[in-house]
């Protein structure tokens, strides 16, 4: 088992901590006074998000999380599970909701999405940072306002629910950022 | 063909500018003390002696020889010891910019390598050498700074509750815990100075005011270091760090002369050292030796000058007031 001493500590390390994968955030050397030192280190649960502080002796050694992001195309869902496939080696896995949560409904298959592996199954999912997706229902709203002033509604394919402009109609597709859950742009086609 | 990996790690991480500041900085320290008196010295950084002192972790060496037995050398932790050696020669007041070495210390505030001002000033209480510190201060950030000076009690008493003179190991791991650290115990051991440190430094020390300089003084006595005791009720040791922003700065003493309690303390650490698997290393005996010659009532400080770099121009780690930092040495 592959393990770090706290010399080895760096925003980005992934180590195991009580059982969960874990992400360094920060490491800072303290040196206090004239006694021991010791390392102030803040660090991400992987699997549930929460950043944790906690000290650490200097060259206190701690296992390693077999935690790896790659690049995959997403397939499809079966109803309980997103399938998702890396394109160089043809390799399937499937996350469950928890692991996919808010990427589900942004993606569309064929999307590129950046999945973080655990012991070689899904983590967490990051949708791509922009998405393009078809309208499939809107207020038509009235012709010629062009105020913009607050948008409107509109049903994407994929379920997604995001403001966009008055002039925008159903059937239209539109850019979205994923990371805002904004309307980004229209797409010409 | 051959190709070589383009090597980025050559040119210094500080600016041209920051060369300049270091320069000034120095200049300053040089006229400061020229004007009162005080000789710069130099002694060496290798040493037949190392620090016995069990959080301190010397380089070590070899001499080179021909013989069977090769001596072991030290790389100073800080010069401490052999100006006191000068001291006891009848030096006077000396000072000296000086570099230092200490095994695993790396991070935004330590490099294993770095440089400390240290000066000893003959008959100085450890208010004059406060007030003399404080003078210097103003002058490396040109201007006058806040400054509060305060016994380590009082500190201690209004962030935490606590005494540090009556408290127990318990309360303190109890404290720590409940703070959210309950490793404290692991770290420090059953060590009360090192869990009254690691309380300090977690609870209190990220705690004070910024833009203010702290003096605190009068440490419990089983942090004494090298420190004389007081002769009042708590005993207490005659010390002081200087705090700016968050950082240590610098730690003074009324400088301990009694060469039968400097041997006491030397045995008591490398028997610490001992208890803690630690590197076994060889007492300073000249040190000792030298204050059973006699040391002038003295008070003495060291204060690293690449923090005080740090915080005269702002940076957010020491690489940025280095010219090169231990991955690039």
């Amino acid at each position: 088992m592959a393990t770090y001493s706290t010399n080895d500590f760096k925003g980005g390390l992934k180590i195991m901590m009580d059982n969960d994968p874990c992400s360094i955030v920060e490491n800072e050397f303290v040196r206090p006074g004239k006694g021991p030192a010791f390392s102030r280190v803040k660090y991400r649960n992987l699997k549930t998000g929460r950043v944790i502080d906690r000290t650490f002796k200097s060259g206190e050694t701690v296992e390693a999380a077999d935690v790896m992001e790659t690049e995959m195309s997403y397939l499809y869902n079966d109803g309980d599970f997103w399938h998702f496939m890396d394109d160089e080696t043809f390799e399937q896995v499937s996350g469950d909701a928890i692991a996919v949560g808010d990427a589900a409904k942004w993606l569309k298959e064929q999307d590129k999405c950046i999945i973080t592996l655990w012991n070689g199954s899904p983590l967490s999912v990051a949708a791509p940072n922009f998405v393009e997706l078809t309208i499939t229902d809107t207020d038509p709203g009235l012709k010629g306002d062009t105020s913009g002033g607050g948008g409107k509604p509109a049903t994407l394919e994929t379920g997604a629910v995001v403001r966009v402009p008055l002039f925008v109609q159903i059937g239209e597709v539109i850019k979205v950022d994923t990371r805002t859950g904004e309307y980004s742009a229209r797409v010409k086609s | 063909m051959l190709k070589t990996k383009s090597n980025k790690q050559w040119p210094p991480t500080c600016s041209a500018a920051l060369l300049h500041q270091r320069a000034a900085l120095y200049q300053t320290i040089r006229d400061f003390f020229a004007q009162r008196g005080v000789l710069e010295v130099d002694t060496p950084v290798l040493s037949a002696a190392a620090s016995c002192d069990v959080n301190l972790d010397s380089f070590s060496t070899q001499l080179a020889s021909n013989g069977l037995n090769q001596q072991a050398l030290y790389l100073q932790t800080s010069p401490e010891f052999a100006m006191k050696r000068l001291i006891a020669s009848g030096s006077g007041c000396i000072y000296q910019i000086a570099k230092s070495f200490r095994q695993a210390e790396s991070g935004r505030f330590h490099n294993p390598e770095f440089t400390l001002l240290e000066w000893y000033r003959m008959g100085f209480s450890l208010a004059d050498l406060m007030q003399e510190m404080l003078e210097l201060l103003n002058l490396a950030f040109n201007q006058n700074l806040a400054s509060i000076t305060v016994s380590y009690e009082t500190l201690f008493k209004h962030m935490t509750g606590i005494n540090p003179h009556k408290t127990s190991l318990n309360e303190l791991t109890a404290y720590a815990t409940e703070q959210g650290n309950p490793e404290a115990k692991l770290i420090c051991g059953d060590s009360l100075s090192n869990t009254l440190d690691y309380v300090f430094s977690q609870y209190i020390q990220t705690k004070l005011k910024k833009e203010v300089l702290y003096f605190v003084t009068d440490y419990p006595a089983c942090m004494a270091m090298l420190a004389k005791l007081s002769d009042s009720q708590p005993v207490t040791a005659k010390r002081f760090e200087v705090y700016y922003n968050n950082l240590e700065l610098a730690n003074g003493y009324e400088e301990l002369s009694d060469s039968t309690v400097q041997k006491q303390r030397f045995q008591q650490e490398l028997a610490e050292r001992e208890k803690q698997g630690a590197t076994k290393v060889p007492m300073d005996e000249n040190l000792v030796a030298a204050l059973e010659y006699g040391l002038p009532e003295c008070a003495g400080v060291a204060l690293g000058l690449d923090r005080l770099l740090m915080l005269t121009s702002n940076a957010h780690s020491i690489d940025e007031v280095l010219s090169f930092p231990i991955d690039r040495a």
